[in-house]
């Protein structure tokens, strides 16, 4: 098995409610993939099913003898009553040296930040630093679950430049889901488009041709009634699963 | 004869503090002071299934605290407001237990030292049984402590990095529960909770690390217990309340003045 990481026929469920059905999908060495697919089409599911924080209903998720994953959460809320310095975070739960943890920061682009408490920082360095934990022990892939969300265009723009350079530095594969639809697409090597299974996929021309991708972008905003066009615009007949998909997350 | 009794209970005293601080600090990290409270309550429920057996009180207590820190923590992932059922929980084991109590023959309880201890009768024996239980507890925080601290930073973070949560989850029910039945004797089972939560509070203004903080939190509990218990040989007061009423006068100290530090 070349893949690093794949699934075969997985089926996802949350409080009983099947989220992701039929996913069938691998990750190659080196390779930039992003999931996109609109609020509650299972994206986050996904991702936490790779990494095996829920188990699969059926279906398995198959990862390469000894694969290191560097995981960077949605987010993390840090409770104010636990002090916590960027330095001693880096160190859990495994202890590095100091160099490796300096070389992290400096690779994350926030070489001056070890001494600051992690619930003093903004939102792009603490983005940075979780990067930078999940650079420490030199994964194979890295996995970012919507990891610029509270962060402006920019903001954003120079996250995901920092995960190019990183690539490019190390070679790990990326496998990231976004909600910057247009920033994360031009780097991506892969798009794989989620409502609840796998609707399209391709290299991003690929699908940046088809018609739901196109209803994704038609109407030049990224918000939520683009998405919640999407999912209406496009027709599968097996479509048995209901279409109420905004009620599963907060809207973002 | 005089001072065997005053250095047996000070010693008692430090052992439950240096145990319950640390172990606090996880308490308040994870947002757990119901818990520890519901935790606590049960062990009235372990005296009297203790009385009912002639089994140690010791191991009622643990036994009783344990479980009901399993139910807790099987329940809360359903779907109630844990807060709510934490609120249900910890009333009623303490109602339940002071019931249960009092149906038991034939045996005259002295209910008022369970529920806010007896730490001038501490026997050697008990000593042993306290310092024992704190050493467990505090061994398994040292031993699962990286694990812990990412675990209570973030579950999903902690399963990428091939650690159970819910088992971190477990090791601090039984710690929190042998915590609890080593505690009965000194504060009793009212007042375990503010000797887990007060120091831990009183720590976090002048720490940086959690590592401080725990270190700071045994400090404040140290001196918590040997305070309160000179206050209560000066004022001649209850000297489990008495431990517990110095803690949170470090406590009023600690917040009044640490904001006033970080300025200067």
């Amino acid at each position: 098995m070349s893949a690093l990481i794949q699934t075969q026929g997985l089926k996802l469920a949350y409080g009983g409610r099947t989220v992701l059905r039929d996913v069938n999908m691998s990750i190659a060495p080196s390779e930039i993939v992003t999931i996109v697919g609109p609020n509650g089409s299972g994206k986050s599911s996904l991702l936490r099913a790779l990494i095996g924080a829920i188990p699969p209903v059926s279906g398995h998720v198959l990862r390469k003898q000894g694969l290191r994953i560097g995981y960077v959460p949605q987010t993390l809320s840090i409770d104010t009553t636990l002090p916590l310095t960027v330095a001693r975070f880096l160190n859990l739960p495994v202890r590095v040296d100091a160099q490796a943890a300096a070389t992290a920061l400096a690779d994350a682009g926030v070489p001056e930040l070890g001494a600051r408490q992690l619930g003093a920082l903004s939102g792009g360095q603490f983005q940075r630093v979780l990067l930078a934990r999940a650079l420490l022990h030199k994964p194979d892939i890295l996995i970012l679950d919507e990891a610029t969300q509270g962060l402006d265009q920019p903001g954003a723009a120079r996250f995901y430049q920092q995960i190019d350079a990183v690539r490019r530095a190390r070679g790990c594969a990326v496998l990231m889901v976004s909600h910057d639809l247009h920033v994360v697409m031009a780097a991506s090597d892969r798009v794989l488009c989620l409502n609840g299974h796998v609707c399209c996929e391709g290299a991003p021309h690929v699908v940046a041709d088809a018609p739901e991708y196109r209803a994704l972008f038609g109407t030049g905003t990224q918000g939520a009634l683009a998405l919640y066009r999407h999912d209406h615009d496009h027709h599968h007949h097996h479509h048995d699963h209901d279409h109420n998909h905004a009620e599963k997350e907060p809207a973002q | 004869m005089m001072d065997d009794f005053i250095v047996r209970a000070a010693l008692a005293g430090l052992g439950v503090a240096f145990a319950a601080a640390p172990l606090g600090c996880f308490v308040v990290w994870r947002r757990m002071a119901y818990f520890g409270d519901a935790t606590s309550h049960a062990a009235i429920l372990g005296v009297a299934l203790a009385l009912a057996t002639d089994l140690p009180v010791f191991a009622g207590v643990l036994a009783v605290s344990l479980a009901m820190a399993l139910i807790i923590g099987s329940l809360s992932s359903r779907q109630v407001s844990p807060d709510t059922l934490l609120g249900v929980l910890a009333h009623s084991a303490l109602a339940l237990g002071l019931v249960a109590v009092s149906l038991i023959d034939g045996v005259q309880v002295d209910l008022e030292s369970y529920l806010f201890g007896e730490i001038l009768a501490v026997t050697a024996h008990d000593l042993i049984v306290i310092w024992t239980g704190a050493g467990l507890v505090l061994a398994l925080l040292a031993w699962r402590w990286q694990a812990l601290l990412t675990s209570t930073l973030s579950a999903d973070l902690a399963t990428a990095s091939g650690i159970s949560p819910r088992r971190e989850q477990l090791i601090l029910t039984l710690a929190l529960a042998l915590t609890v039945a080593v505690a009965i004797k000194v504060v009793g089972a009212l007042l375990i909770a503010a000797m887990l939560v007060i120091p831990a509070a009183t720590a976090r203004p002048f720490a940086r690390t959690p590592e401080a903080m725990a270190a700071y939190a045994i400090a404040i509990g140290g001196l918590a217990a040997l305070g309160g218990l000179a206050g209560a040989f000066a004022f001649d007061t209850p000297a489990g309340p008495s431990m517990v009423t110095m803690a949170a006068a470090l406590f009023v100290l600690s917040a009044t003045f640490a904001p006033l530090l970080r300025r200067g």
